[in-house]
């Protein structure tokens, strides 16, 4: 074998191909593209983050032939949506998100720590179409949130990473991933409280 | 003893990671006696199945698809890159 030949084998051995590129684009593009969407709620940055992964893919030498292509994107695409909050983290490092790290939680407790609106008991919806309306209510409780804060929430989902890993990641620059989590939390129970519970 | 205030920062906490023993321990004994705590803390973990059941709704939806003009961009990209 000449080396040309063996420099060739290198190149289909280790690098994504074009060809290889372009399938994957059809094939788990739209995929791709739902998976950020459903974490950064936001169209254009999923497009963003979508293309990005693919020139990452490109340029990458670590694909093995027997991994699915589907799962290693994913794991591409993951990282790219984490740079981009980690990034968009930075940016607002002095806005609302961080000026509650003291954790005044005034709206939700009173001076003694207590309640003070205390968690109603939830009817959990049971027919299909009362868990559609559930869902409306989430969705919309969601868009009320810091769009931070949304995806933070949503990155940390059960088939998901380990989560510790996720809020690692984030630490090094936000250092408050566990504050940032808890106001999410408690900002969409409460819209959920009042929307659900009272309707 | 805990307050409401900080039962409901470790119920939350507790969702991304391991608690000590010490605030563990703390926990399950202010959940033991605190009603709406306890409620809250079934809330919160209602709160994560629901989320990521959206989530994985849109993942399904295959009615969402990834515009053509982005996927024509992206295609043009990968062919000028070498």
């Amino acid at each position: 074998m000449t080396s040309n030949q063996e420099q060739k084998n290198r190149d289909t051995n280790n690098n994504v191909s074009k060809s290889h590129a372009h399938d994957w684009l059809n094939e788990h593009g739209d995929y791709l593209y739902r998976f950020a969407l459903a974490r950064l709620r936001d169209p254009h940055q999923a497009e963003d983050v979508v293309q990005e992964t693919f020139m990452a893919a490109i340029k990458a030498n670590n694909f093995s032939e027997q991994s699915s292509p589907r799962t290693w994107l994913t794991g591409i695409l993951k990282h790219k949506i984490i740079d981009l909050m980690r990034k968009s983290a930075r940016e607002t490092v002095a806005s609302d998100l961080m000026s509650e790290q003291d954790a005044n939680m005034d709206e939700f407790f009173d001076k003694t720590g207590h309640w003070e609106e205390k968690p109603k008991n939830w009817q959990m919806p049971d027919s299909a179409l009362e868990q559609q309306q559930f869902f409306k209510i989430l969705q919309s409780c969601l868009d009320k949130i810091p769009n931070k804060l949304a995806t933070l929430f949503m990155m940390r989902d059960v088939h998901e990473t380990d989560n510790e890993e996720i809020c690692k990641e984030l630490n090094i620059t936000t250092t408050n991933a566990w504050v940032m989590l808890y106001r999410a939390r408690m900002g969409i129970r409460k819209c959920l409280e009042i929307n659900w519970i009272g309707h | 003893m805990l307050k409401c205030k900080q039962a409901s920062q470790l119920v939350s906490r507790a969702l991304d990671k391991k608690l000590s023993m010490r605030e563990l321990f703390a926990l399950k004994f202010h959940l033991l006696i605190c009603r709406y705590c306890s409620r809250f803390s079934q809330q919160l973990k209602t709160l994560n199945v629901a989320i990521s059941n959206i989530g994985k709704k849109i993942e399904d939806d295959a009615s969402i698809t990834l515009p053509t003009e982005t996927k024509n961009r992206i295609a043009q990209s990968l062919d000028s890159e070498h």
